[in-house]
Protein backbone atom coordinates (compact mmCIF):
# COMPACT_ATOMS: atom_id res chain seq x y z
CA UNK A 1 0.00 0.00 0.00
CA UNK A 2 1.38 3.40 -0.92
CA UNK A 3 1.92 6.24 1.53
CA UNK A 4 -1.11 7.85 3.18
CA UNK A 5 -0.57 11.34 1.81
CA UNK A 6 -3.85 12.67 3.20
CA UNK A 7 -3.05 12.30 6.91
CA UNK A 8 -1.00 15.48 7.24
CA UNK A 9 -3.17 18.63 7.33
CA UNK A 10 -0.86 20.94 5.39
CA UNK A 11 -0.06 18.31 2.76
CA UNK A 12 -3.74 17.39 2.61
CA UNK A 13 -4.63 21.02 1.91
CA UNK A 14 -1.98 21.29 -0.85
CA UNK A 15 -3.10 18.09 -2.50
CA UNK A 16 -6.76 19.02 -2.23
CA UNK A 17 -6.26 22.50 -3.67
CA UNK A 18 -4.31 21.03 -6.57
CA UNK A 19 -6.81 18.24 -7.03
CA UNK A 20 -9.87 20.49 -6.98
CA UNK A 21 -8.35 23.06 -9.31
CA UNK A 22 -7.93 20.23 -11.81
CA UNK A 23 -11.63 19.34 -11.79
CA UNK A 24 -13.34 21.72 -14.20
CA UNK A 25 -16.92 20.92 -13.19
CA UNK A 26 -16.18 21.66 -9.51
CA UNK A 27 -14.73 25.02 -10.57
CA UNK A 28 -17.76 25.72 -12.76
CA UNK A 29 -20.13 25.07 -9.85
CA UNK A 30 -17.91 26.91 -7.35
CA UNK A 31 -17.48 23.84 -5.11
CA UNK A 32 -14.67 24.20 -2.56
CA UNK A 33 -13.01 22.17 0.19
CA UNK A 34 -13.96 22.82 3.84
CA UNK A 35 -12.40 20.08 5.99
CA UNK A 36 -11.90 16.37 6.25
CA UNK A 37 -11.24 13.57 8.71
CA UNK A 38 -10.01 9.98 8.53
CA UNK A 39 -13.10 8.75 6.69
CA UNK A 40 -15.12 11.85 5.85
CA UNK A 41 -14.93 15.05 3.85
CA UNK A 42 -16.89 18.29 3.80
CA UNK A 43 -17.22 20.47 0.72
CA UNK A 44 -19.17 23.67 0.15
CA UNK A 45 -21.29 25.04 -2.65
CA UNK A 46 -21.61 28.83 -2.29
CA UNK A 47 -24.87 30.31 -3.54
CA UNK A 48 -24.60 31.60 -7.12
CA UNK A 49 -27.07 32.88 -9.70
CA UNK A 50 -26.06 30.25 -12.29
CA UNK A 51 -27.11 27.43 -9.92
CA UNK A 52 -30.73 28.58 -9.72
CA UNK A 53 -33.45 26.23 -10.92
CA UNK A 54 -36.46 28.21 -9.72
CA UNK A 55 -35.98 31.88 -10.67
CA UNK A 56 -39.23 32.90 -8.93
CA UNK A 57 -37.85 31.82 -5.52
CA UNK A 58 -34.10 31.80 -6.16
CA UNK A 59 -33.85 28.17 -5.03
CA UNK A 60 -30.88 26.33 -6.51
CA UNK A 61 -31.09 23.17 -8.61
CA UNK A 62 -31.20 19.86 -6.79
CA UNK A 63 -28.80 18.67 -9.50
CA UNK A 64 -26.15 21.05 -8.16
CA UNK A 65 -26.60 19.52 -4.70
CA UNK A 66 -26.28 16.07 -6.30
CA UNK A 67 -22.92 17.17 -7.78
CA UNK A 68 -21.81 18.53 -4.39
CA UNK A 69 -22.70 15.28 -2.64
CA UNK A 70 -21.18 13.04 -5.35
CA UNK A 71 -17.96 15.04 -4.95
CA UNK A 72 -18.01 15.01 -1.13
CA UNK A 73 -18.69 11.28 -1.17
CA UNK A 74 -15.82 10.71 -3.60
CA UNK A 75 -13.56 12.76 -1.33
CA UNK A 76 -14.57 10.69 1.70
CA UNK A 77 -13.32 7.61 -0.16
CA UNK A 78 -9.99 9.36 -0.77
CA UNK A 79 -9.65 10.29 2.90
CA UNK A 80 -10.52 6.77 4.06
CA UNK A 81 -7.90 5.33 1.70
CA UNK A 82 -5.42 8.08 2.54
CA UNK A 83 -4.60 8.69 -1.11
CA UNK A 84 -6.14 9.63 -4.46
CA UNK A 85 -7.08 6.19 -5.68
CA UNK A 86 -9.18 6.28 -8.87
CA UNK A 87 -12.80 5.33 -8.34
CA UNK A 88 -16.14 5.72 -10.07
CA UNK A 89 -19.64 6.24 -8.71
CA UNK A 90 -21.64 3.04 -9.10
CA UNK A 91 -24.86 4.49 -7.75
CA UNK A 92 -25.96 7.42 -5.68
CA UNK A 93 -29.35 8.11 -4.16
CA UNK A 94 -30.21 11.60 -2.99
CA UNK A 95 -33.28 12.37 -0.89
CA UNK A 96 -34.17 16.04 -1.01
CA UNK A 97 -35.63 16.83 2.40
CA UNK A 98 -36.41 20.49 1.77
CA UNK A 99 -35.28 23.25 -0.60
CA UNK A 100 -31.98 24.96 0.26
CA UNK A 101 -32.52 28.57 1.38
CA UNK A 102 -31.89 31.07 -1.40
CA UNK A 103 -28.66 32.96 -0.82
CA UNK A 104 -27.13 30.40 1.57
CA UNK A 105 -24.00 28.29 1.06
CA UNK A 106 -24.78 24.58 1.01
CA UNK A 107 -22.34 22.30 2.85
CA UNK A 108 -22.01 18.66 1.90
CA UNK A 109 -20.53 16.23 4.38
CA UNK A 110 -20.06 12.59 3.43
CA UNK A 111 -18.60 9.60 5.22
CA UNK A 112 -17.12 6.43 3.76
CA UNK A 113 -18.44 4.00 6.35
CA UNK A 114 -17.34 0.73 4.79
CA UNK A 115 -14.70 -0.28 2.35
CA UNK A 116 -13.89 -3.57 0.71
CA UNK A 117 -11.20 -4.44 -1.83
CA UNK A 118 -13.32 -3.20 -4.75
CA UNK A 119 -16.15 -1.15 -3.21
CA UNK A 120 -16.67 1.88 -1.00
CA UNK A 121 -19.98 2.59 0.73
CA UNK A 122 -20.85 6.20 1.51
CA UNK A 123 -23.54 8.24 3.24
CA UNK A 124 -23.92 11.90 3.98
CA UNK A 125 -25.99 15.01 4.33
CA UNK A 126 -26.19 18.46 2.81
CA UNK A 127 -27.22 21.43 4.95
CA UNK A 128 -27.38 25.19 4.60
CA UNK A 129 -26.11 26.24 8.01
CA UNK A 130 -27.58 23.82 10.53
CA UNK A 131 -26.49 20.17 10.19
CA UNK A 132 -29.44 19.22 12.41
CA UNK A 133 -31.80 20.37 9.66
CA UNK A 134 -30.32 18.92 6.47
CA UNK A 135 -31.57 19.76 2.99
CA UNK A 136 -30.57 16.39 1.57
CA UNK A 137 -29.44 12.92 2.57
CA UNK A 138 -27.39 10.64 0.36
CA UNK A 139 -26.31 7.04 0.22
CA UNK A 140 -24.13 5.57 -2.48
CA UNK A 141 -21.56 3.10 -3.68
CA UNK A 142 -18.26 3.62 -5.44
CA UNK A 143 -16.13 1.11 -7.34
CA UNK A 144 -12.38 1.33 -7.01
CA UNK A 145 -11.09 1.38 -10.55
CA UNK A 146 -7.33 1.33 -9.89
CA UNK A 147 -5.19 -1.61 -10.98
CA UNK A 148 -3.86 -2.40 -7.49
CA UNK B 1 -42.40 26.45 -23.65
CA UNK B 2 -40.89 28.29 -20.74
CA UNK B 3 -37.26 29.38 -20.68
CA UNK B 4 -34.80 26.95 -19.13
CA UNK B 5 -33.52 27.92 -15.66
CA UNK B 6 -29.98 29.30 -15.15
CA UNK B 7 -28.60 25.91 -13.97
CA UNK B 8 -29.75 24.27 -17.24
CA UNK B 9 -28.21 27.13 -19.21
CA UNK B 10 -24.96 26.65 -17.26
CA UNK B 11 -24.94 22.96 -18.25
CA UNK B 12 -25.66 23.99 -21.86
CA UNK B 13 -28.78 21.82 -22.16
CA UNK B 14 -31.12 22.25 -25.12
CA UNK B 15 -33.91 20.31 -26.83
CA UNK B 16 -32.79 17.65 -29.30
CA UNK B 17 -34.59 15.50 -31.86
CA UNK B 18 -37.43 13.07 -31.07
CA UNK B 19 -38.20 14.47 -27.63
CA UNK B 20 -34.76 13.92 -26.19
CA UNK B 21 -32.52 16.57 -24.64
CA UNK B 22 -28.86 17.25 -25.33
CA UNK B 23 -26.01 18.40 -23.12
CA UNK B 24 -23.27 19.22 -25.64
CA UNK B 25 -19.76 18.43 -24.50
CA UNK B 26 -17.99 21.37 -22.91
CA UNK B 27 -14.75 21.39 -20.88
CA UNK B 28 -16.53 22.74 -17.79
CA UNK B 29 -18.47 19.46 -17.49
CA UNK B 30 -15.32 17.41 -16.90
CA UNK B 31 -14.83 15.62 -13.58
CA UNK B 32 -11.82 13.34 -13.52
CA UNK B 33 -9.46 13.62 -16.51
CA UNK B 34 -11.14 12.64 -19.76
CA UNK B 35 -14.54 11.97 -18.17
CA UNK B 36 -17.73 13.89 -17.55
CA UNK B 37 -18.54 14.67 -13.91
CA UNK B 38 -21.28 12.32 -12.71
CA UNK B 39 -23.05 15.28 -11.14
CA UNK B 40 -23.39 16.99 -14.52
CA UNK B 41 -25.02 13.85 -15.95
CA UNK B 42 -27.30 13.67 -12.89
CA UNK B 43 -28.17 17.35 -13.36
CA UNK B 44 -29.13 16.67 -16.98
CA UNK B 45 -31.30 13.70 -16.01
CA UNK B 46 -33.08 15.57 -13.19
CA UNK B 47 -33.83 18.41 -15.53
CA UNK B 48 -35.14 16.12 -18.27
CA UNK B 49 -37.41 14.34 -15.77
CA UNK B 50 -38.76 17.68 -14.57
CA UNK B 51 -39.42 18.87 -18.12
CA UNK B 52 -41.20 15.64 -19.04
CA UNK B 53 -43.55 15.84 -16.06
CA UNK B 54 -44.17 19.53 -16.66
CA UNK B 55 -45.06 18.77 -20.29
CA UNK B 56 -47.43 15.99 -19.23
CA UNK B 57 -49.38 18.21 -16.82
CA UNK B 58 -52.18 20.35 -18.12
CA UNK B 59 -52.08 22.74 -15.17
CA UNK B 60 -49.12 25.13 -15.10
CA UNK B 61 -49.89 25.97 -11.46
CA UNK B 62 -48.79 22.53 -10.22
CA UNK B 63 -45.52 22.80 -8.26
CA UNK B 64 -42.99 20.00 -8.87
CA UNK B 65 -40.68 18.94 -6.07
CA UNK B 66 -38.10 16.22 -6.74
CA UNK B 67 -37.91 14.20 -3.53
CA UNK B 68 -35.88 11.09 -4.29
CA UNK B 69 -33.37 10.72 -7.11
CA UNK B 70 -31.33 7.55 -7.65
CA UNK B 71 -28.68 7.44 -10.34
CA UNK B 72 -26.96 4.27 -11.58
CA UNK B 73 -23.77 4.98 -13.47
CA UNK B 74 -23.47 2.30 -16.15
CA UNK B 75 -20.52 3.43 -18.25
CA UNK B 76 -18.06 6.24 -17.92
CA UNK B 77 -19.14 9.49 -19.56
CA UNK B 78 -16.71 10.34 -22.35
CA UNK B 79 -15.89 13.86 -23.51
CA UNK B 80 -18.80 13.80 -25.93
CA UNK B 81 -22.35 15.12 -26.27
CA UNK B 82 -24.79 13.48 -23.87
CA UNK B 83 -28.45 12.78 -24.65
CA UNK B 84 -31.26 12.01 -22.23
CA UNK B 85 -34.87 10.95 -22.42
CA UNK B 86 -37.46 10.55 -19.68
CA UNK B 87 -40.22 7.95 -19.42
CA UNK B 88 -43.04 8.65 -17.01
CA UNK B 89 -43.87 5.37 -15.25
CA UNK B 90 -46.83 6.87 -13.44
CA UNK B 91 -48.34 10.30 -13.30
CA UNK B 92 -50.62 10.35 -10.27
CA UNK B 93 -52.35 13.17 -8.48
CA UNK B 94 -49.64 13.54 -5.85
CA UNK B 95 -46.57 11.79 -7.25
CA UNK B 96 -44.90 11.34 -10.61
CA UNK B 97 -42.54 8.38 -10.95
CA UNK B 98 -40.06 8.88 -13.76
CA UNK B 99 -37.09 7.01 -15.19
CA UNK B 100 -34.46 8.67 -17.33
CA UNK B 101 -31.71 7.24 -19.48
CA UNK B 102 -28.63 9.11 -20.64
CA UNK B 103 -26.40 8.00 -23.48
CA UNK B 104 -23.71 9.32 -25.80
CA UNK B 105 -22.90 7.63 -29.10
CA UNK B 106 -25.38 4.75 -28.85
CA UNK B 107 -28.84 4.94 -27.25
CA UNK B 108 -28.62 1.16 -26.72
CA UNK B 109 -25.59 1.69 -24.48
CA UNK B 110 -26.73 4.13 -21.77
CA UNK B 111 -24.06 5.74 -19.59
CA UNK B 112 -26.50 6.34 -16.73
CA UNK B 113 -30.04 5.53 -15.63
CA UNK B 114 -32.03 7.52 -13.08
CA UNK B 115 -35.23 6.93 -11.18
CA UNK B 116 -37.08 9.85 -9.61
CA UNK B 117 -40.13 10.45 -7.47
CA UNK B 118 -41.43 13.96 -7.96
CA UNK B 119 -44.08 15.31 -5.59
CA UNK B 120 -46.87 17.23 -7.30
CA UNK B 121 -48.38 20.06 -5.29
CA UNK B 122 -51.66 20.94 -6.91
CA UNK B 123 -53.28 24.30 -6.18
Amino acid sequence: MSERILDDDARMRRFVDKFMAAVPHLAALGIGFVRSGPDWAELKLPYAAHLVAYPETGVIASGAIFSLMDSAAGFSVFTRMGRFEPHATLDLRCDYLRPAKAGETVFGRAECYKMTRKLAFVRGIAHDGDPEHPVAHITGTFMLTGQS
Amino acid sequence: MTALPPYAVMLGIHAGADGCWVMPFSPHLIGSPGRLHGGAVAGLMELVAHLAVRAALDDAAVVLKPVTVTVDYLREGAMADTFARAHINRLGRRVANVRVEAWQTDAEKPIAAARLNIILERP
